[in-house]
C-alpha cells in the first residue's frame, strides 16, 4: 500500500461489540490497522478511539467515511495534518543484572521514563511519548535484552481549544450536515 | 401493562405499519408465531425456504417502497436468510430480518441451532441488534425500522433469544427514541447546489445518469423537470430503469455492461456528467479508470461515503434526491444542446441495440417483447440472474415508475421467483411477471408452493435455453467454447407447475409464443410459460472483458441483416 500513517479519532457509542463494527470494517475495505486505542471520552457513554491507518489521503477519506456510516459512530476525524499532540505509553521488561542495572537506569533517565517494578534479573521501564522516542529507548535498549514488551498505541487530540465534536472542517457540507438535526 | 417480548415485537411491527412478513417456523420463534393470532393485522406468508423468504421481503419492499420483514429461526433458519439481505444490503433494499437465537444463558455455549448471525450479518447490514434486554425491545423495533427506511435504505436484522420472546415484563412504548449519531442529509449544501447549477449551466454536451436513488427518494418528477427544463438526454442504470419513462423524448436507454451503444457512448463523449442516486457501480462504469475523464462531474447521493469512492467528481452534493433536484431546479436555467441530442439520436440510429432478427426458432428478444405488447406495458417485471435478465431489462419497455425488479449488486440467481411473490403481494392489483432463467428457476423453485399456498395470480416466463446461459456466453466469447459445468438438464417446468396445482403450457415454436402468453394473462390465476429459446443466443451488446465503456461487442446480428420485429 502506498500513502502515509494516518492518525483517525472517532467517537463511538460505548455498547458491546462497536469495536468489532469498526476493526470489522477496516479489515473489509482492505485496511491494515497499525494501533487502535479505546478508553472513555469526555462525553458519558461515548468512547474515544484512536486508529492508525496506512493509506492515501483518498483511501483514508474514503475509509473515514465509511466508518462514520456506521450506526454507532458519532464522529470520524482524520487529524493526521493537524497539530496534534501524540503519545503512547510503553512497557518494557528488559533483561538486567547487577553490571547492566546502573547503565540501564542512565538511559531510562535520559528519555525521561521510568523503572516501575525491579527484579532479580529484570527492570521494568515505562515510557510515555510519541512513537519515534519509544522506537529510540527501545533500540538502546534492546542490547540488554528485551523480555516483554507492551505498546498502547497511539492516542491523539488536536492542540488549541477546540474538542472532536466542536470542530468542522468538511468542505462538501455532507459531514457537517450528517450530524445536524435534521 | 405487561408484555411478551414476542407481543412486544408484533406490536411494534403493528406500528410500524408492518402488513405482512415472510418466512419460516422453528424452535425459537415458535413463541413469536404463537403470539401472531393476538395481531391479525399482519399476515404471514410461509415460504418454503428463508432464502425466499428473504428475497420476497425484498420484492415486497421494491414494489412497495415499505419495510419488507421475514422472520427465520435460529442456526440454519437465520444463515439460509444471508444471500437476501447480502442481497437487500447491496441494492439499499429496506428490510428488518428478524432471527430467534438460543436462549440467553446459551449463548456462546455452541447450542443447538446456534450462530452469531449478528457476527455473519455484520458487514451486509446497515445496523443490526441482538436483543438481551426485553423491555428494550419496543424501542430496538423503531429503531430498526427506522434505520431501514431512512437515509440510504438498507437491512436491518433484529436477534432475539427465545427466552426473550418468552420473558414477560413492563412494557413502554418510546415516543421518542435517539440516534445521536444517525442524521442522514437530505437538503443539498445550497454553496453546493449553485456550483452544480452553474456546471449543468456552462455544459454543451451534459447526460445525466440516474439510479435507484430516483426511484427511491420518489424523484420521477423532480428528474423530469431537470432533464425537460436543461434539455439533457437521460441515461440510466440498470436499477434506475424506469426513473424516467424510456417512451420519453429524453430517455436515452441504459448505460454499462450490456447497456445501449449510444446511452455508452453518449456517456463517454459527455464533457458533464450528472450523477443522480448511482453509484458508479464497476458494471455500470465497465473499466472504471477509462471512464470519461474529461467530463465534468455533478453526483448527488445521500450516501456520502459513495462519493469518491469509485469515480473523482467535480461537484458532489449529499442529500436526499427529491429535495436536491427541488432545490437544484429552482437554481438551473432553461437551455438546449440540440446538436448533441442529434448526435445521439446518430448513434442510435447507427448503432440499433435493440433489433430482433427473424428467426423460426423461438427468440428471447422476441419472447419479451411480445409481453411487453400483450401486457401493453403495465406490467411489474421481476426477473431472476443472467442473459434473461437482460432481455428483460433490454426488450421489455418500461414507462412505469418502478416497474422492473431486479437484482443488481449481488447478482443473485433465485432471486426471481420470491422476489415476485413479494411484488405481488405488495401490489395485489398488478399484472406480475417473473420473467426468469431456467437455471435461476432451479434454485428457488420451491416457491411455487408458497404462490399456490396464497392464490398468488403470477405469470412465469422461464426463458429456457438448456444453459447457464450468461455463463456460457462467457466460455463461448473468452474461453475457448468450452461449455463445461453449464449445459443444464431441466426438468420438465410445465409438469412440475402441475405438481404444484399451477397451470402452464411449453412455447417451442415463435409461432407458440403469443397465444402462450394470452393464455397466460386469460387465466385468473398463476400460469407458467416454458419458452425453449434458442440455446446459444447471445446478449448484445456487451462490453468487452476489461474494456471500457465504448470498446463493445454489437454482435453480428446486431450489425447485419437486422430485422425489428
Ligand atoms: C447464486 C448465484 N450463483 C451463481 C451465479 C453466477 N451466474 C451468473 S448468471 C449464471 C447463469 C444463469 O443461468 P439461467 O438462470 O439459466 O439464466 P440464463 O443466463 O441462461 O438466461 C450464473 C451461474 C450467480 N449470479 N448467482
Ligand atoms: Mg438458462
Amino acid at each position: 500500500m502506498t500513502g502515509n500513517k494516518h492518525t483517525l479519532v472517532a467517537l463511538v457509542e460505548d455498547r458491546p461489540g462497536v469495536l468489532n463494527r469498526m476493526a470489522s470494517l477496516c479489515r473489509r475495505r482492505g485496511f491494515n490497522i497499525e494501533s487502535i486505542a479505546v478508553g472513555h471520552s469526555e462525553t458519558p457513554r461515548l468512547s474515544r478511539m484512536t486508529i492508525v491507518v496506512d493509506g492515501t489521503n483518498a483511501m483514508i477519506e474514503q475509509l473515514r467515511k465509511q466508518l462514520d456510516k456506521l450506526v454507532v459512530t458519532m464522529k470520524v476525524s482524520d487529524i493526521t495534518s493537524d497539530n496534534i499532540v501524540v503519545r503512547e505509553l510503553a512497557l518494557i521488561k528488559v533483561k538486567a543484572n547487577s553490571e547492566t542495572r546502573s547503565e540501564i537506569i542512565q538511559i531510562v533517565d535520559i528519555f525521561r521514563a521510568d523503572i516501575v517494578d525491579v527484579a532479580e534479573e529484570s527492570v521494568t521501564v515505562e515510557v510515555t511519548g510519541d512513537e519515534d522516542k519509544i522506537d529510540s529507548l527501545l533500540s538502546l535498549l534492546r542490547g540488554f535484552g528485551i523480555k516483554e514488551l507492551s505498546r498502547t498505541g497511539r492516542i491523539a487530540m488536536t492542540r488549541g481549544g477546540t474538542s472532536l465534536l466542536g470542530e468542522d472542517k468538511d468542505k462538501t457540507g455532507g459531514r457537517r450536515q450528517k450530524k445536524a438535526a435534521s | 401493562m405487561k408484555m411478551t417480548g414476542a407481543q412486544m415485537m408484533l406490536d411494534g411491527l403493528v406500528k410500524e405499519g408492518v402488513e405482512v412478513t415472510f418466512g419460516i417456523q422453528g424452535g425459537k420463534v415458535i413463541p413469536l408465531f404463537d403470539t401472531m393470532p393476538q395481531f391479525p393485522q399482519i399476515h404471514h406468508v410461509l415460504t418454503r425456504h428463508e432464502q425466499g423468504a428473504a428475497h420476497a421481503a425484498e420484492g415486497y419492499a421494491r414494489a412497495t417502497g415499505k419495510v419488507g420483514v421475514c422472520i427465520a429461526t435460529s442456526g440454519p433458519g437465520a444463515t439460509n436468510l444471508v444471500t437476501g439481505i447480502a442481497d437487500a444490503f447491496l441494492d439499499s433494499v429496506p428490510m428488518v430480518a428478524i432471527t430467534g437465537q438460543v436462549n440467553r444463558p446459551d449463548i456462546g455455549k455452541d447450542a443447538f441451532q446456534e450462530v452469531d448471525i449478528t457476527g455473519i450479518t455484520l458487514p451486509i447490514t446497515k445496523h443490526n441488534y441482538l436483543v438481551l434486554d426485553t423491555p428494550s425491545m419496543p424501542r430496538i423495533v423503531r429503531e430498526a425500522f427506522y434505520l431501514a427506511r431512512t437515509g440510504r435504505p438498507g437491512p436491518v436484522l433484529i436477534d432475539v433469544p427465545g427466552d426473550v420472546f418468552m420473558e414477560e415484563t413492563e412494557f413502554h412504548y418510546p415516543k421518542e427514541f435517539d440516534l445521536p449519531s444517525y442524521k442522514p442529509t437530505l437538503r443539498g449544501h445550497p454553496a453546493q447546489i449553485n456550483k452544480a447549477a452553474k456546471v449543468i449551466n456552462d455544459a454543451r454536451q451534459p447526460v445525466i445518469l440516474a439510479g435507484r436513488g430516483v426511484i427511491v427518494s420518489g424523484a420521477y418528477a423532480e428528474l423530469k423537470e431537470l432533464a425537460e427544463k436543461a434539455q439533457i438526454p437521460v441515461i440510466t442504470t440498470l436499477l434506475g430503469i424506469s426513473a424516467i419513462p424510456e417512451s420519453h423524448v429524453l430517455s436515452y436507454g441504459w448505460l454499462g455492461m450490456h447497456g445501449m451503444v449510444h446511452a455508452n457512448m453518449a456517456t463517454d463523449a459527455a464533457d458533464t456528467i450528472i450523477a443522480i442516486g448511482m453509484r458508479f457501480d464497476d458494471r455500470a462504469t465497465a473499466k472504471v479508470s477509462a471512464f470519461n475523464t474529461r467530463a465534468r462531474i455533478v453526483h448527488i447521493d445521500i450516501d456520502p461515503a459513495e462519493i469518491g469512492k469509485n469515480i473523482k467528481v467535480d461537484v458532489p452534493i449529499v442529500g436526499d434526491v427529491k429535495t436536491v433536484l427541488t432545490q437544484l431546479n429552482k437554481v438551473v436555467e432553461t437551455s438546449q444542446h440540440i446538436d448533441w441530442i442529434s448526435q445521439l439520436d446518430e448513434w442510435r440510429r447507427t448503432h440499433p441495440s435493440l433489433n430482433i432478427r427473424d428467426s423460426e426458432s423461438v427468440l428471447p428478444q422476441y419472447v419479451v417483447r411480445q409481453i411487453y405488447e400483450a401486457t401493453k406495458g403495465e406490467a411489474t417485471i421481476v426477473t431472476g440472474v443472467g442473459q434473461h435478465q437482460m432481455w428483460a431489462a433490454q426488450y421489455y419497455h418500461y414507462d412505469h415508475p418502478n416497474s422492473l425488479i431486479t437484482s443488481g449488486g449481488l447478482g443473485t440467481m433465485g432471486f426471481g421467483l420470491p422476489a415476485a411473490i413479494g411484488a405481488q403481494v405488495g401490489r395485489p392489483e398488478a399484472i406480475v411477471w417473473c420473467l426468469d432463467g431456467d437455471g435461476s428457476f432451479q434454485m428457488t423453485i420451491q416457491e411455487l408452493a408458497t404462490i399456490q399456498q396464497e392464490r398468488l395470480p403470477l405469470k412465469i416466463a422461464i426463458l429456457n435455453n438448456g444453459f447457464l446461459g450468461m455463463v456460457r456466453q462467457w466460455q463461448e466469447l473468452f474461453f475457448g467454447k468450452r461449455y463445461v459445468a453449464t449445459p443444464l438438464s431441466g426438468p420438465d417446468f410445465v409438469k412440475v407447475a402441475e405438481a404444484y396445482g399451477i397451470p402452464g403450457t411449453m412455447a417451442k415454436r415463435r409461432e407458440d409464443v403469443i397465444p402462450a402468453i394470452e393464455q397466460a394473462l386469460s387465466e385468473p390465476g398463476p400460469f407458467l410459460i416454458d419458452f425453449r429459446i434458442e440455446p446459444e443466443e447471445n446478449v448484445y451488446p456487451m462490453v468487452k472483458l476489461g474494456g471500457s465503456l465504448v470498446e463493445l461487442l454489437e454482435g453480428e446480428d446486431v450489425k447485419k441483416g437486422v430485422v425489428k420485429s
